[in-house]
């Protein structure tokens, strides 16, 4: 039978059981909305800004494990979502995103709204491609939802023009793909396996560096065996965290320049180092030189090109990591390295992760989430609250968080949250937010009121970018250039000092969510937060804001200045 | 840092080329030459390509390439039997008579054609290695400065047989 493309896109959808589709119109969308209209299986999600409606489908991704798509116009519809496709091609999210685009005959002719958006996304994504013939539009549908879930996750930038979208066509979404330039590794080397095991089972003092992949390939449970059979202790990267339970004897904590004391310390002291899943950002490896520097170096990672980049690896297992961590389990034993276990406890006893300051702290309000909320999903923006968040939460089975790691977007939080809850309609959704970032994308309070989300979304309103203005504290010699988020005009331009008479804070959140009819509570002292907690456990069918009035100068600690090594951390003000 | 050479198979498709070059400007690897056409299956293209890199730089980009979904097949060209030319145009202008018999002498000792010449102007049509055509323009270069045009078009290669030529 003869189907227009519209028709096909929608059949594709569903043949994919895509339940919700995060989708904003336009012209050259306008064909595809209509064929969606007379559909009931397929939720369609209007959030009010395109970037707020990626980073959605990436946090409803990022917590099911499916597939997250996007349908927006051609144009500046899809120029909005640039930023949302690299944050989650950085963390290896799988968004199939479909873009409008002017019809073939105009493409290349400036036309109203027409840039080619496969030429911009090309370097943030995994693939990008224009449908240029109708018969071709089933098998490029099918090859990007394949693209997108296997091998390393990632996005696949489906654009459409309008004419393939209203020309007839075949109705068959073909079963069957093989690309022949894409062919992700299902299997792992059993040489290299041994080789590993022979090495780790030699060891003094070996750790496992656990990074996103684990997660990503919900390999949690056979980690924490693998950890549990070697008696290996397990430190993780930000995106690695959760991938054993927090409060596992041999959780250890996050490495990198905000990682705490002992985890660090054994990095630096450690003479196998087995890694999983990590990349050896930047931001973990500290000074590279000093990295790890007398251990032999295992890595198991999906991708070829994240071994030996930044670290020089001394045993590469190409794999998934689930499929690793398997093939390690049979043949793995018993270590003999329980001095160094007891080393590195002793050294998290002595040197705890914790905020030493007056009052409220993130740190306060972080444990009351780990006390109040067993069953959910914490999602963060980017700052010193997501910092916060990864030092101080706590992660097992049922408790997920979500976090930009790669690119650290502000403005990612609250709607991912929003694509988390949608998701999984029956966990406790909690975002925690900058006053800074949370900005970026607060119009979608409107989103989360209109679809009746009761999501939790807390801000941690310290008046400042404060990620910024703590490294304006520490290392340009306080001079807080544009990091204060109460100036005014009638302010001195140098001024360095918080107090009671700083000018009054824009927006007033709590009058911003009333507005938007969303529920609002403010918290200024720690006998309060656990009332405002409950109460907006209370909100089942209303997203609620608890903006927390936290001290505009405290610091995220331990921290490691830029190009030092790992064992060089500041560990207090 | 060492010359390699790299032989790419890709998918004959509307942007491929973009994406080729866009990995190696994002990365910051520089090319040294590049040339692509289609193969005896034409959904296919064969490229070559020329980079000046160090052995850890150099893994990178063939893995970087190798992920590329419209990277059919990579082949490191650098150390294994191949044949490689290169073609190159010279276009000498305003000769005198002498200019002419001395161009005409140089065509004979270094076997290369004249494909093209009139009174004042005369062009030449090398097919040769890389390195003898760099070391061509340069003796041109010396005997013509100014009056000189030259195009080339990267080099070209495929595995060799039972002879080596590069
Ligand atoms: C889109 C974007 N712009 C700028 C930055 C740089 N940046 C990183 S953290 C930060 C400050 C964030 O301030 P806020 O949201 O108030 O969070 P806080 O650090 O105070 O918790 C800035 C500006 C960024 N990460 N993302
Ligand atoms: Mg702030």
């Amino acid at each position: 039978m003869e189907i227009k493309g519209s028709e096909l896109f929608v059949k594709a959808l569903l043949e994919e059981n895509v339940d919700i589709l995060f989708a904003y119109p336009g012209g050259q969308a306008i064909d595809l909305f209509d064929a969606l209209y007379d559909q009931e299986k397929i939720e369609v999600v209007l959030p009010r800004h395109e970037q707020a409606l990626v980073h959605a489908a990436d946090g409803y991704a990022r917590s099911t494990g499916k597939v997250g798509v996007c349908l927006v116009t051609s144009g500046p519809g899809a120029t909005n979502l640039v930023t949302g496709i690299a944050t989650a091609n950085y963390d290896s999210v799988p968004l199939v995103c479909f873009t409008g685009q002017v019809p073939t005959n105009l493409i290349g002719n400036d036309a109203f709204q027409e840039v080619d958006i496969v030429g911009i996304t090309r370097s943030i994504s995994k693939y990008a491609v224009t449908v240029r013939n109708r018969e071709d539009l089933g098998a490029i549908i099918k090859k990007a939802f394949f693209i997108a879930r296997t091998g390393k996750p990632g996005v696949v930038v489906v654009d459409l023009p309008k004419d393939i979208q209203r020309a007839y066509g075949s109705d068959e979404y073909q079963g069957e793909i093989n690309i022949r330039g894409y062919k992700p590794n299902t299997g792992v080397h059993l040489g290299q396996i041994k080789k590993a095991l022979d090495v780790l089972g030699k060891a003094q003092k070996p750790v496992f560096l656990v990074g996103g992949g684990v997660n990503i390939s919900h390999a949690n449970k056979e980690m924490k065996q693998l950890a549990e059979l070697t008696n290996v202790p397990v430190i993780t990267t930000i995106m690695g965290k959760g991938a054993i339970p927090t409060d596992h004897p041999l959780y250890v904590g996050n490495i990198g320049i905000h990682g705490n004391y002992a985890a660090n310390t054994a990095i630096s002291q450690c003479d196998v180092l087995f890694s999983i899943g990590t990349r050896f950002n930047d931001r973990i490896t500290g000074k590279v030189t000093e990295f790890a520097k007398n251990a032999v170096i295992i890595h198991v990672d999906i991708d070829s090109a994240s071994i030996s980049r930044n670290i020089m690896v001394d045993i590469p297992i190409v794999a998934d990591a689930k499929i690793a961590i398997k093939a390690l389990l049979e043949k793995a034993t018993a270590l003999n390295n329980q001095a160094w276990v007891d080393q590195i406890t002793a050294w998290k006893k002595s040197y705890p992760l914790s905020m030493n300051y007056q009052g409220m702290t993130p740190q306060i309000i972080i444990e009351k989430i780990n006390k109040l909320f067993k069953n959910s999903i914490v999602v963060t923006d980017v700052g010193q609250n997501q910092l916060w968040t990864t030092q101080f939460l706590e992660l097992d089975e049922n408790r997920q968080m979500l976090t930009s790691g790669g690119l650290g977007t502000m403005g990612y939080g609250f709607p991912a949250a929003i694509g988390a809850k949608m998701g999984n309609p029956d966990k406790d959704v909690i975002a925690i937010c900058g006053d800074g970032g949370v900005q970026m994308n607060i119009q979608e309070l409107a989103t989360a009121v209109v679809y009746e989300i009761p999501l939790i979304l807390c801000i941690l309103n310290n008046g400042y970018l404060g990620n910024v203005r703590q490294w304006q504290e520490m290392f340009f010699n306080k001079r807080y250039s544009s990091t204060c988020l109460r100036y005014r005009k009638r302010c001195s331009k140098d001024c360095q000092n918080p107090d009671k008479c700083c000018p009054e804070y824009t927006p007033d959140f709590i009058k911003l969510a009333e507005s938007y009819g969303a529920k609002a509570i403010r918290v200024e002292q720690v006998c309060d937060i656990e009332y405002a907690f409950m109460e907006a456990k209370a909100n089942t069918f209303t997203p609620t804001i608890i903006e927390f009035i936290i001290s505009p100068e405290a610091n995220v600690l331990p921290i490691v200045p830029a190009g030092n090594s790992l064992s060089e951390m500041i560990m207090e003000d | 840092m060492k010359k390699r050479w790299i032989c790419l198979y890709v998918e004959n498709e509307i942007g491929v080329l973009a994406r080729i070059s866009g990995l190696f400007s994002s990365k910051s690897y520089n090319i040294d030459s590049l040339t692509v056409g289609t193969t005896e299956d034409e959904t296919i293209s064969r490229m070559t390509i020329s980079v000046t890199s160090d052995d850890k730089t150099f893994e990178q980009i063939k893995k970087q390439l190798n992920r590329s979904v419209e990277v059919i097949k990579v082949v490191d060209y650098t150390d294994i039997p191949i044949h490689m030319k290169e073609l190159l145009f010279i276009k000498i202008n305003n000769c005198s008579e002498s200019d002419k018999l001395e161009i005409f002498r140089i065509a004979a000792v270094f076997k290369v054609q004249i494909t093209d010449y009139d009174k004042y102007n005369v062009l030449l049509e090398c097919l040769q290695s890389e390195k003898q055509n760099d070391d061509l323009i340069s003796l041109f270069k010396k005997c013509f400065g100014s009056r000189l045009e030259i195009v080339r078009g990267g080099s070209v290669a495929i595995e060799a047989i039972s002879i080596t030529n590069r």
